[in-house]
């Protein structure tokens, strides 16, 4: 059986939400940012998906995912060194004790 | 690069500079802020005398004639354009910005505290002021204009005094206020043109509907006229005013409530309709801020309030001629932004020397000082003639065009107001010689005061240059006239005619 | 071209002076001595009068009656159409007050060498003198009342540097504050004329406003129930009236009395105060065409004249008492103009002689005046007397000067006064006659009061007496000159070089003459009965008048009535009611709207928690919410919600303000950490 569109659209909501739950529930920093990732990627097999199905003629399916992939790399370079920073300071990566922007 | 650019860019590229010098070179910093002024300056002069020439040639009908264009696809999609160019009202108004910053970069020449980012705040906020006066697409005018507005914010708000944040604080929310009604004004006309464009002389010539002139003028003339102190909105002015620093004070009094003014003239032309539906009652109100702004000065007794109400009930003046809708009330408008932006730069940095002298700002805490400084003393007593409308002195030429062209139109409101409005001349010399009087004439009223100087070189130069611009405005008004009228005239016309 | 250089090159009169001002405030007094910036202005004024009075000379000679402009241009266009000129007019009027103007100041800045020499302010004094000269010569020059207005002004601000010039002296501060605040709050009936001639008159040269088709499209025009050429006329008078200290904008001008004394007689008794009789003069068309404008004229003139004349009795010091008398003169100026019609102008030429005549012995009285202050430093003539012996040149030139304004035959005010009179009286006047009348020989009895309390009898106070002297050369010189015209200027034929309409020839009609010269020397005699010797009578009349002695010294109150005008009505009741409106209603408005913004935000602030992951729910949960609405959208299910939604909102809203009442402000709390 050859996979269709449905079954990529299906994994990526399935890795979607895996990224959308890592999110919210994860406590260390370094996971939320693996869980980003996930949920940049999903939305990435989306674009090719959708390109390789529906739109082959069009480039901005292929585009996209090289954009998100440019966008994830800067993304997880300034969040890496945020990171960092933070555990310097703070010694441990626990985002609920990082709330100094409480309003 | 046509010339316009090259004035709005100067700014910008001095900002660069100083950004990439170390703050230590303070005096470096201070003279490529120095320079970039010296040559907008010489721009400016060069576009004036240009500007006199071309003036004989008409513009497209119903439009000021339009100098130096450049013009430019830049967001496409959404037809907004890099659109320049200039007319006679706007050639004065780069004259005076540039005039200004000159002379305010001289009066802060002992700024020390964080030098290098206040220069740069200040040219940034003066590269944005010429780009509004330079933009003929709404879209870039606002642009530049909060590009303008925004950096006030700081410089109040780290190098005032007094309480700056508050007063700091309240001038941003106020004219962020006012710049919200600008953008929703501005969206209005976009959609409603029909064709993608920010190009105000597409708009205005295309015409506005009715129906939407008769809400979106108010919205608009209050948005700009908050800047432009229209009252009841103007009381960010005095707290703000007394905050700033000296160079901060001219140039927002000076030039950036001439914004204002200048948006204002800019809205009639948009939408004549609107403008005669709401001519009355623009009138009436800054008829209250002329002869309300001179009385609450009568009490004041710090100098910098005194000036600040007074540029209230000054700026008033401005935005009363251009509620007159006519030829003559446009002209004294014009003539009175430029006239009120030379002499309140004057008041404000002779208000900064006076207080780095005696520390105080409290006309009760001094007196007979024109002894021990007799330049800045002769100085103030230029500014507040021409404050008070003397002949001779540029106050006056606005004054009795203002008046003139509000008593024009017969009609008993029109009338009233005017008398109104002229009676504040009384007021306005009553506390401008109370002023001058308790602070310059009568006994040294501090006995520290007799060991003070009088005014050092580099002080003196910005203060020859404002005095000899309002004399020259004052005795010889034919050539800014010459600028004025043509530009005025078919915003005129287009009033009549509807 | 008038085949005259000098009337050619008029423009030179009021520029040179103006020259003069600028190179001695920008060069010389910066960089050379005192004496270098007297000299220059000196020289500036000569310039001036050189060329002012052969202009005069030639325009006398060959051009009388007609108005020449030898040179105008365009300064201010309101609208294309629309424009104020300024220019140099030349006709009798102005050549008139052309030669007094330029004659008197050239003498007072002679004389000031002498009075202020060695005083420190020497050059900016000089420098000011100059500036107001070159002002006064504009303004008689003015061929638009738009110019006429800008000079105006400009001598205004001369006056007032002038009265100033001692100016850590705190009354002369008020003095010249007063004197500025008083005549602006008249100009700004000027203004208004001016704006109602703007509107309807069609144009601002004085050529226009002459012309009978523009005064009938004046009178065609209603406005505020009258004609807006007796608007206008009445507008413009309150200017005139100002500037020439008519009652009951008089105040200002006993004042001004603290400037020094050649100021005062060049400023504030020959040439500016009179700007007011020119200004109605030179608008004599407009006035003449409404008689109502005309009656206000008159009844202020007259009024004035009388008034001024009872204060002087009474005051004892030297210059107020010239003060008074420059009043009450100015006073007899403008009723002679009230009385004068275009179709009987005899009153036209008779004020204006009138202004020459005592223009001239008006500036000796006070540079004699000068003289002797200068010499005991002393105001107060109770403080003087005997100095006859003395001061011979001053002695002889006052009582020169006091015979003049006493109107005593043969002296040039005997003639003025006597024309003044007959117009009066031949205009059907005869109530104004009886009241000029009397005022002249009240003028009588005050002159040779200070004459005789100053310069006759045993000095009162010896000290003074003893360090008295004659004045330098360079003082008594102009005293010696002004007193030639004070007594010759009569013998001219004025009527027929000064006039409008038909040429009149008064000559001496002796049934005016002969009760005229009677008054005066009824005046004189009885000063000489009361103060001629020492004797107790001035006090003994004084007692007998009890409160209304005592009102008549204190200028009728007039000073505290203003005073309590302005401090305690405009500013306790108007000034600081409005700033405190402006702190607490406007400004407390915009705090209001920030307050009520920041309540909100205290509110909402519990949301930013600062955590990230409650943010990153909210988000979701924003989005699954925006999901539901397009899915939704329409369906029963969904308007459920979205009702349930709003009452949740309102409920915590309401549970807000129920709090705020309750007074558990708990946001509000918060706000203090920032």
């Amino acid at each position: 059986m050859h996979p269709g569109l449905e079954h990529y659209l299906i994994l990526s909501a399935l890795i979607f939400s895996f990224g959308v739950y890592g999110m919210l529930t994860r406590r260390n920093l370094v996971a939320m940012l693996l869980c980003v990732e996930l949920v940049l990627n999903a939305a990435a097999l989306n674009f090719v998906a959708f390109h390789r199905f529906l739109f082959e003629g069009d480039p901005a399916g292929t585009v996209f995912p090289i954009l998100i992939i440019a966008v994830a790399a800067a993304e997880a370079a300034v969040a890496l060194a945020i990171v960092i920073a933070l555990f310097r300071h703070r010694r441990n990566l626990d985002v609920r004790a990082a709330d100094t922007l409480r309003g | 690069m046509g010339i316009l650019t090259l004035i709005t860019l100067v700014p910008f590229v001095a900002v660069g500079i100083i950004m990439l010098l170390p703050a230590e070179r303070l005096k470096t910093i201070k003279q490529v802020a120095l320079a970039a002024a010296g040559i907008d300056v010489a721009l400016a002069v060069y576009l004036v005398f240009d500007a006199l020439e071309r003036v004989a040639t008409p513009g497209p009908a119903g439009a000021p004639p339009l100098w130096h264009v450049e013009r430019h696809a830049w967001l496409d999609r959404l037809g907004i354009e890099f659109y320049f160019g200039v007319d006679g009202v706007a050639v004065l108004m780069i004259l005076l910005t540039a005039v200004v910053i000159f002379c305010g970069v001289l009066a802060s020449w002992r700024h020390e505290h964080r030098g290098k980012e206040f220069f740069a705040f200040l040219l940034l906020l003066v590269g944005g002021v010429f780009g509004v006066f330079a933009s003929q697409d709404l879209f870039l005018f606002f642009l530049f204009y909060e590009i303008a507005v925004l950096p006030m914010y700081l410089l109040i708000g780290l190098w005032g005094t007094g309480p700056k944040e508050y007063s700091a604080m309240k001038l941003t929310m106020m004219l962020m206020g006012g710049s919200a009604l600008i953008v929703v004004g501005i969206l209005v006309l976009f959609f409603q043109s029909g064709s993608p464009t920010f190009a105000m002389e597409t708009i205005a010539l295309k015409g506005v509907p009715l129906a939407t002139q008769a809400w979106v003028f108010p919205l608009m003339f209050f948005g700009f006229g908050t800047l432009g102190g229209l009252w009841p909105f103007h009381t960010w002015s005095p707290d703000g005013h007394a905050s700033a620093p000296t160079a901060v004070s001219m140039l927002h009094a000076g030039v950036l409530m001439k914004l204002g003014g200048y948006g204002c003239l800019k809205v009639i032309w948009l939408m004549p309709e609107g403008a005669k539906m709401w001519g009355t009652f623009f009138l009436a109100l800054t008829t209250v801020n002329i002869f309300y702004g001179a009385l609450v000065a009568c009490k004041k007794t710090d100098l910098k309030y005194i000036t600040a109400y007074s540029s209230v009930s000054h700026c008033g003046l401005v935005i009363f001629g251009l509620s007159t809708l006519n030829q003559t009330g446009f002209q004294g408008a014009v003539f009175q932004m430029f006239a009120h932006g030379l002499m309140t730069a004057l008041f404000f940095a002779l208000i900064g020397m006076i207080y780095g002298r005696t520390h105080t700002r409290f006309i009760t805490e001094m007196g007979g000082l024109i002894k021990v400084m007799p330049f800045l003393g002769v100085c103030y007593m230029i500014g507040g003639m021409a404050g008070l409308g003397l002949p001779g002195l540029a106050g006056f030429i606005a004054e009795i065009q203002v008046f003139v062209g509000a008593f024009a139109d017969a009609s008993t409101s029109h009338r009233v107001m005017t008398v109104l409005a002229a009676s504040s001349v009384v007021t306005t010399a009553v506390y401008l010689l109370r002023a001058l009087t308790k602070m310059l004439y009568g006994p040294l009223q501090d006995p520290h005061h007799a060991e003070l100087t009088d005014a050092t070189f580099v002080e003196r130069v910005p203060l020859v240059i404002l005095v000899f611009f309002l004399a020259f405005a004052g005795m010889f008004p034919g050539w800014m006239i010459k600028l004025i009228a043509p530009s005025v005239a078919p915003i005129v016309a287009r009033l009549g005619a509807g | 071209m008038t085949g005259s250089w000098f009337l050619d090159h008029l423009w030179l009169v009021p520029l040179l002076p103006f020259l003069g001002a600028l190179l001695i405030a920008l060069v010389l007094r910066p960089l050379t001595s005192p004496r270098v910036c007297s000299g220059a202005a000196i020289a500036a004024v000569s310039g001036s009068a050189v060329v002012g009075w052969g202009a005069a000379f030639a325009y006398f000679a060959h051009h009388t009656g007609e108005t020449l402009v030898p040179w105008q241009t365009l300064w201010l266009a309101f609208t294309p159409s629309f424009a104020g000129n300024v220019g140099v007019i030349a006709d009798d009027l102005s050549m008139l007050l052309v030669m007094v103007v330029t004659g008197v100041s050239l003498l007072v800045h002679i004389y000031s060498t002498g009075y202020l020499h060695g005083e420190g302010g020497y050059s900016r004094y000089f420098a000011s003198l100059n500036l107001f000269t070159c002002s006064m010569l504009g303004l008689v020059l003015s061929v638009s009342i738009l110019q006429i207005y800008v000079f105006w002004e400009l001598v205004g601000v001369s006056s007032f540097l002038l009265i100033g010039y001692y100016w850590d002296k705190p009354s002369a501060v008020a003095a010249c504050k007063k004197a500025f605040i008083v005549t602006r709050f008249a100009d700004l009936g000027f203004l208004l004329g001016v704006l109602v001639l703007s509107a309807y008159a069609g144009g601002l040269d004085f050529a226009h406003l002459a012309d009978p088709a523009t005064i009938a499209r004046l009178e065609g025009v209603t406005l505020l129930g009258t004609s807006a050429l007796t608007l206008a006329a009445v507008l413009i008078y309150m200017g005139a009236a100002g500037k020439s200290a008519m009652f009951p904008l008089h105040i200002w001008l006993p004042d001004a009395m603290e400037g020094p004394t050649p100021v005062s007689a060049l400023i504030h008794a020959a040439t500016m105060v009179v700007a007011g009789v020119y200004l109605v003069a030179r608008l004599f068309p407009i006035f003449s065409a409404t008689p109502e404008g005309m009656t206000v004229v008159m009844v202020v003139g007259t009024f004035t004249s009388l008034f001024a004349a009872v204060i002087a009795v009474t005051q004892f010091d030297i210059k107020r008492v010239l003060a008074f008398s420059t009043l009450s003169q100015l006073g007899y100026m403008m009723l002679a103009l009230g009385v004068a019609r275009m179709e009987s102008p005899l009153g036209y030429t008779a004020s204006l002689f009138h202004l020459a005549t005592h223009a001239c012995f008006k500036a000796l009285l006070f540079l004699g005046a000068g003289s002797v202050i200068h010499a005991v430093h002393t105001n107060d003539i109770r403080e003087m007397g005997g100095l006859r012996r003395k001061m011979p040149i001053t002695h002889a030139t006052f009582l020169i000067a006091c015979l003049a304004i006493a109107g005593v035959p043969g002296f040039s005010g005997f003639f003025s006064k006597d024309e003044i009179l007959a117009a009066a009286l031949h205009g059907g006047h005869p109530v104004v006659f009886s009241v000029a009348l009397l005022v002249a020989g009240l003028t009588a009895f005050y002159m040779f009061r200070i004459y005789f309390m100053t310069f006759t009898g045993e000095p009162r106070d010896h000290h003074k007496f003893d360090h008295a002297h004659e004045s330098p050369p360079s003082m008594w010189v102009p005293l010696a000159i002004l007193a030639v015209p004070s007594v010759l200027l009569g013998f001219v034929p004025f009527g027929s070089f000064v006039y409008r309409g038909e040429v009149e020839h008064a000559g001496i009609d002796f049934a005016i003459a002969i009760p005229a010269t009677l008054a005066g020397l009824a005046g004189i005699g009885l000063s000489a009965l009361l103060y001629g010797r020492k004797s107790g009578a001035p006090a003994k009349v004084a007692a007998s008048l009890g409160f209304v002695y005592r009102a008549i010294a204190a200028k009728f109150y007039f000073d505290e009535i203003y005073l309590f005008v302005t401090h305690r009505i405009i500013f306790r009741f108007v000034s600081a009611p409005l700033a405190w409106f402006d702190r607490r209603i406007v400004d407390g408005a915009m705090d209001l709207s920030a307050q009520a913004s920041r309540l909100g935000g205290a509110y909402l602030r519990r949301m930013a928690s600062g955590r990230l992951q409650t943010s990153l729910l909210l988000v979701s949960g924003g989005a699954g919410l925006l999901m539901l609405f397009l899915i939704l959208a329409g369906q029963p299910l969904f308007i459920a919600l979205s009702v349930a939604g709003y009452v949740a909102i309102a409920a915590t809203v309401g549970r807000q303000i129920v709090l705020l009442l309750l007074g558990r402000t708990e946001p509000l709390k918060r706000i203090t950490r920032d």
